[in-house]
């Protein structure tokens, strides 16, 4: 099986240690995993904002890079969303629909493809789930509080099968965090006091570290966090998964 | 009226940070009463998927079905007229209040009447009406707009209205009981009531196979104005329409317990034809509606029921207050029908947003709320109403990430001026640095990391 | 052309291809083991008060022997149509301290407590909601699990005007705080019989 990893470019440029989990997860799996190197991001910040119509170029840089895998693997919930419902090129309906069709968030390829039951991690912490919204209410990897219907959740499931890992529960368990792409300049006050909230919640309720799918989110957290020069600190789902017993 | 855009408003209105906690869990508490009251009904998912299906339907048939509709109002005696626009609906409001010769007349809760900025207009002409939902009435003694469309003094704490009172219903300084304050209103607006010569309420269904209409209220204000007064106006936008009587079964069980939690309003009062002697009069508005039918992406913002569950969920909602939204009808729903009326003074709304999407999630009637404020960001951009700087910024962006090679000096450039030189990033001009630090530099990039380990 | 034509003219051009209704399937519908238990339920948690009556002439007795202290009372219930008369057209005015006031209603609803009545039962539109306090009488066999169930019982436009009413008049509309007494009636009290 051969797959194809995406690392969104704010994770390359910040966060390379979570890609380097990710790929060591896939890896671990006895999967054969490649970078294309000449990925660069999935044209959200500019569609968000209103600009989809400047994504041709990077949607055609996607279908390039990712064209030939079985499946493609991401480390965040929010790209693999806008990528799933705007990835398009005249000329290549058929490569961006197998292209949609094929691209997984992390979290949910270990979870629905790989089924997997068991981890070798080690993670002796409280953690906090923090549940980015793009990867929840858009992709579905968790049950969402607003419906009424059965609780499931895929980043549970996995965090459940690290050893030492306790998950705190939250009084609100899937708000937003108030990133929002652009949103997070252009509503810097409303951003912000969100971000706070999101913050107390976990602090009250005992964590030491706040996980995510999305590390967009917790760039904003930890933005807060240092400011505020807090302990708690934030961790990508990835690394935690790939945490190895010390 | 406009004063700031959203971000500018939001801002003013956080500085006050208890006050912001305490409208947000207030509003929160609100979100969490219908959730409970969601989970006791199994058929809910069914029941939002029947309501979405039925206001469909009627959007498709809507010509007919309002033809039908009034076709049937006429046969009940009920006088029908047809407004275009908000200045045609306050006239012939006007109209009727001239030949009517009125003096005292009250109102219960209409937001198409805030949309169309009637009491304002009434006003300018010497006429006053009388708000007689507790909440309106708060905010029309303190020559406020609402900020909620159920809840519209929810920005006020209870000091603040009892200061109101004192001044305007002569009640005790400082008394703030709740309990004191709406016995208080209920008093004064009693003697309201009971003068009416003219009630003017809303719509919140119009079921055109029997042509009556349905008015839902907790307090009976429509009820005391409607039945004490001989001459009833009811306004309603063309979308309130529904098929059958029947579907009122569907939509009553999911309003209230979307709205404020409550299984039902305590009064859903159904109006077919006038008591001996009372003329009835329905104002059925378009005012932009038939326009939005016609855009494809947008026109399912038609199928709204005004019951503020988006306001309630959204946290952006929470944490700016209505008045920031600048609009009759603010919160999620606000931003995608507002910028239909005026694209350029409502341009700032649909980017109040982080598109979470709960919004869609809490709609009793499915509306895609926050894909629709995605697609009303490519609207504005393509129509003009962004700033250009943002224009010059989207195109950088767009050139290095469409661009691998510009994208990994760039990339490069970025780390080694957040590494060496915070200051060149860590400055007041960048929105992000005022209360957020920027992520620490790694030693390198995952793809220079990558060339190095794997190849 | 007239805004009436101009909004049917525009409102056609722009409506999207017909779509169909939904089936409502009323097995899929929540199921009340003792609606009347669930009915009194809710019907507290709102507000109202509910009393037991063996039968109608249990409900007689005791309006009659009510003691009613000089108080506007008006009472529907098991009256001549003559007797009514008066206060069929009667203003806000003279309605305006009526202290009590019993009707029928016909129908209740389960899941919420809410009952029907319509305007023949109300014998003035503003009784239910200018009195200060109402009392509603009820057959316990006429309660049904949910509003769809109740729409499928009742013509809305069999008379001018007809209402559901759940509880007494409310508001949150300061702090969100409850209070029971808007601008309608303080108390609803409902006088379920069993026969």
């Amino acid at each position: 099986m051969k797959i194809g990893l995406f690392i969104p470019c704010y994770i390359d440029q910040f966060y390379p240690k979570a890609a380097v989990a990710a790929l060591e997860l896939l890896e671990k799996m006895g999967l054969e995993v490649y970078f294309p190197k000449n990925q660069t991001c999935c044209g959200q910040p500019m569609a968000n904002s209103g600009f989809e119509h400047l994504t041709t170029g990077c949607n055609r840089l996607f279908i390039e890079n990712f064209s030939s895998f079985d499946y493609i693997v991401c480390p965040s919930g929010s790209c693999v969303m806008h990528l799933k419902e705007h990835l398009h090129l005249s000329g290549h309906d058929q490569q961006a629909k197998a292209i949609r069709e094929k691209l997984y968030e992390l979290t949910e390829f270990l979870t629905d493809i790989l089924e997997i039951n068991e981890l070798s991690a080690s993670f002796p912490f409280k953690v906090g789930l923090h549940q980015s919204c793009h990867g929840q209410r858009g992709l579905k990897l968790s049950q969402m509080t607003e419906l009424v219907a059965p609780a499931f959740s895929k980043p549970e499931k996995l965090l459940a099968m690290v050893k030492g890992l306790e998950l705190i529960p939250l009084n609100r368990k899937d708000e937003c965090c108030g990133f929002g792409g652009t949103f997070c300049v252009t509503e810097e006050a409303v951003s912000v006091k969100m971000g706070k909230d999101r913050l107390s919640d976990h602090l009250r309720n005992g964590a030491q570290y706040i996980t995510a799918t999305d590390l967009s989110c917790l760039m904003h957290l930890e933005g807060i966090l240092r400011r505020q020069k807090s302990s708690l600190k934030i961790i990508h789902i990835a690394e935690i998964l790939n945490h190895q017993p010390l | 009226m406009k004063a700031m855009e959203h971000a500018q408003a939001a801002e003013a209105f956080i500085r006050d940070e208890a006050r912001t906690d305490w409208h947000d869990e207030t509003l929160w508490f609100v979100r969490q009463k219908r959730d409970l009251a969601a989970q006791g009904l199994p058929e809910w998912e069914q029941l939002r998927d029947w309501a979405s299906g039925i206001k469909n339907h009627t959007l498709s048939n809507l010509s007919q079905y309002l033809a039908l509709f009034e076709e049937n109002a006429l046969k009940n005696g009920i006088k029908v007229h047809w407004a275009m626009d908000a200045v045609e609906h306050n006239q012939i409001i006007h109209q009727i209040i001239k030949e009517g010769k009125i003096c005292r007349m009250v109102k219960s809760k209409s937001m198409l009447t805030e949309e169309c900025h009637l009491n304002a207009y009434l006003a300018a002409q010497g006429i006053e009406v009388i708000d007689t939902d507790l909440g309106e009435r708060i905010v029309q003694l303190r020559k406020e707009a609402p900020s909620h469309i159920v809840l519209p003094a929810i920005h006020l704490k209870k000091e603040d209205v009892s200061d109101t009172f004192n001044e305007f219903l002569d009640t005790e300084k400082g008394n703030n009981d709740p309990q004191y304050l709406t016995e208080s209103a209920r008093q004064h607006l009693r003697d309201y009531f009971v003068g009416a010569e003219l009630a003017i309420t809303g719509v919140n269904f119009a079921i055109a196979e029997t042509g009556g209409f349905v008015v839902c209220t907790n307090e009976g204000n429509a009820d005391m104005g409607a039945h004490a007064a001989n001459i009833h106006i009811a306004c309603m936008g063309i979308e309130k329409l529904i098929p059958k009587a029947e579907h009122l079964g569907v939509f009553l069980r999911l309003l209230a317990r979307s709205a404020t939690g409550q299984p039902i309003t305590t009064y859903s009062s159904h109006f077919h034809r006038p008591r001996p002697g009372q003329q009835m009069h329905l104002v059925i508005v378009d005012n932009g509606r038939s326009r939005q039918l016609g855009r494809a992406d947008f026109r399912n913002s038609l199928k709204c029921i005004r019951c503020a569950a988006c306001f309630n969920t959204c946290p952006v909602y929470r944490r700016s207050g209505g008045h920031s939204y600048h609009t009759a009808v603010a919160g999620p729903i606000g931003s995608i029908l507002n910028p239909n009326i005026d694209m350029k003074a409502n341009a700032d709304l649909p980017f109040a947003s982080t598109l979470c999407g709960s919004c869609s999630n809490v709609c009793p009637v499915k509306i895609d709320i926050h894909e629709q404020l995605y697609k009303w960001r490519q609207v504005l951009v393509k129509e003009g109403h962004v700033p250009s700087s943002k224009k010059t910024g989207m195109a950088a962006m767009t050139l290095v990430l469409s661009k691998p090679t510009l994208y990994r000096l760039a990339g490069k450039m970025g780390r080694v001026a957040l590494k060496y030189a915070p200051f060149v990033v860590n400055n007041s001009l960048n929105p992000w640095y005022k209360q957020r630090d920027m992520p620490q530099a790694p030693e390198e990039s995952f793809r220079e990391w990558y060339q190095k380990n794997r190849k | 052309m007239s805004s009436k034509n101009r909004i049917l003219q525009a409102t056609a051009e722009n409506q999207p291809t017909l779509t169909q209704l939904p089936f409502i399937d009323f097995d899929s519908l929540i199921q009340y083991p003792d609606p009347v238990a669930a009915f009194e339920m809710v019907l507290k948690k709102i507000g109202g008060e509910i009393i037991h009556f063996k039968n109608e002439e249990e409900i007689l007795k005791s309006i009659s022997k009510a003691d009613q202290d000089g108080e506007f009372v008006l009472n529907t219930f098991r009256q001549q149509e003559g007797s009514l008369a008066p206060f069929k057209n009667a203003s806000a005015v003279e309605l305006a301290h009526l202290n009590r006031v019993y009707l029928c209603g016909a129908l209740g609803v389960a899941e919420n407590g809410a009952i029907w009545l319509d305007e023949n039962a109300m014998v003035n539109r503003l009784l239910p909601f200018i009195t200060q306090h109402l009392v509603l009488i009820l057959n316990a066999k006429n309660i049904v699990a949910t509003m769809n169930h109740a729409y499928q019982n009742i013509r809305v436009d069999e008379s001018g005007f007809g209402t559901f009413i759940a509880g007494p008049s409310k508001t949150a509309d300061i702090e969100q705080s409850l209070v029971i007494g808007a601008h309608g009636p303080r108390s609803l009290t409902v006088y379920l019989f069993h026969n």
